[in-house]
C-alpha cells in the first residue's frame, strides 16, 4: 500500500470511523438542505431532524451488534 | 468575551483536556517503565508535527469564503461529532467499555515491560509509543482547534484554550505522578460530543444556505435539545438492555432485539 493510500485511509478512519452510513447520511442531508434553501421553503429544520435520525439509527445498529456479541 | 467565544473556549478546552488525559497515561506508562529521555523526545517530536499541521492549515482555512468554510467544516464536525457522541452514548448505556485510565496505564506498562530492552541511550520503543500516543490524541485536538477556530476566525483563542487544557492536565499529572483516573473522562466526552455535533449542525446548515430562525442564539436551543435527546437515547438503550438481561439467554426478546 502506497504512502498516499495509507494517509487517505488514516484520514477516512479518523473522520468517518466505522460508521460510513452516518457520514453518507450527513452528506445527503446537507445536499437536501442546500437544495431546499434555493426555494422559498425554510430549510433550517431539515438538518436537526436528519441528525437525530442518523444518531438514532447508528445507535440502534451498534446496540443490536453489541447485544448479538453479548448473547454469543 | 462574547457568548460565542466563551462556548468556543469551553468546547476546545474540554475536548483537549480529555485527549490530554489519554496521552498523559501513555507517556507516563512508557516513561516510568522505560525511562524519560526517549519518551519525552517522542512527546516533543509529536508536538512539533502537530504545531506544523496547525500553522500550515490554520491560515489557509481562515482564507476560505465563510459559506464554503461553514459547509465543509460543519459537515466534517457533524460526521466527527456524531461518531464521538455515538460512542459516548453507548458507553453511558453500558454497551461499550468505559475508558478507564488505571486499566489503560496497567496495559501500557505491561506492554512496555514486555518489549525488548532498548539500547543504552536512545530507546526506540519509548520514543515511538510516546510519539504515536501524543500524535494520535493530538490530531483530534488539532482538528477541533482548526475547525472551531477557523469558523469563528479565532484560531488564537482556540490555541490558548487547547494550551491551557494540556498544561492543566500535565501539571495535575506531575503532581499526582499517576494517570488521572479521577477525571470524569466519560462524562466529559459526552459533553464534548454534544458540543461538536451541535456546532457541526449549526455551521453545516448555515453553510448549506439555510438560515436559523434566531441566528447564533439558536445554539442556545440546539445544544440543550441535543443533550436531552442524547440522554433520552441512553435511557432507552439502558431500558432495552435491562429487558434483554431479564430474558433467558437466547430467548425470544433477545433474538428480537438483536
Amino acid at each position: 500500500m502506497s504512502l498516499l493510500s495509507k494517509a487517505l485511509l488514516a484520514i477516512w478512519d479518523f473522520v468517518v470511523g466505522d460508521d460510513w452510513l452516518t457520514a453518507l447520511g450527513v452528506v445527503a442531508a446537507l445536499s437536501l438542505t442546500a437544495l431546499v434553501a434555493t426555494t422559498s421553503v425554510p430549510a433550517w429544520w431539515l438538518m436537526p431532524i436528519a441528525v437525530l435520525g442518523l444518531l438514532g439509527l447508528s445507535l440502534w445498529r451498534a446496540a443490536r451488534s453489541a447485544r448479538v456479541d453479548r448473547a454469543r | 468575551m462574547s457568548a460565542a467565544e466563551l462556548t468556543l473556549f469551553l468546547s476546545v478546552f474540554l475536548a483537549c483536556a480529555v485527549e490530554a488525559v489519554e496521552a498523559l497515561t501513555i507517556v507516563l506508562a512508557v516513561g516510568i517503565t522505560r525511562g524519560w529521555s526517549s519518551a519525552l523526545a517522542g512527546v516533543g517530536a509529536a508536538i512539533a508535527v502537530l504545531a506544523v499541521v496547525v500553522v500550515a492549515l490554520g491560515p489557509t482555512l481562515s482564507e476560505l469564503p465563510i459559506d464554503v468554510l461553514r459547509l465543509a467544516v460543519g459537515g466534517l464536525l457533524l460526521v466527527f461529532g456524531l461518531q464521538w457522541l455515538r460512542k459516548a452514548i453507548l458507553r453511558a448505556a453500558g454497551l461499550k467499555a468505559i475508558h478507564d485510565e488505571t486499566m489503560a496505564f496497567a496495559r501500557e506498562t505491561e506492554a512496555a515491560g514486555r518489549a525488548g530492552v532498548g539500547s543504552q541511550g536512545f530507546d526506540g520503543y519509548a520514543f515511538t509509543i510516546a510519539f504515536k500516543g501524543v500524535l494520535l490524541e493530538g490530531l483530534e485536538v488539532a482538528f477541533i482547534v482548526l475547525t472551531f477556530g477557523a469558523n469563528q476566525h479565532r484560531i488564537g483563542l482556540a490555541v490558548v484554550a487547547a494550551g491551557l487544557a494540556v498544561t492543566s492536565v500535565v501539571v495535575a499529572g506531575i503532581a499526582a505522578r499517576a494517570p488521572l483516573a479521577r477525571v470524569p473522562e466519560n462524562a466529559m466526552k459526552f459533553v464534548v460530543g454534544v458540543l461538536i455535533t451541535s456546532f457541526g449542525l449549526f455551521w453545516g446548515t448555515e453553510g448549506a444556505g439555510a438560515s436559523w430562525p434566531a441566528g447564533e442564539t439558536s445554539l442556545l436551543v440546539i445544544v440543550p435539545t441535543l443533550a436531552l435527546a442524547s440522554l433520552g437515547m441512553v435511557w432507552i438503550l439502558r431500558r432495552q438492555g435491562e429487558r434483554a438481561d431479564a430474558q433467558p439467554r437466547g430467548g425470544p426478546a433477545m433474538t428480537e432485539s438483536a
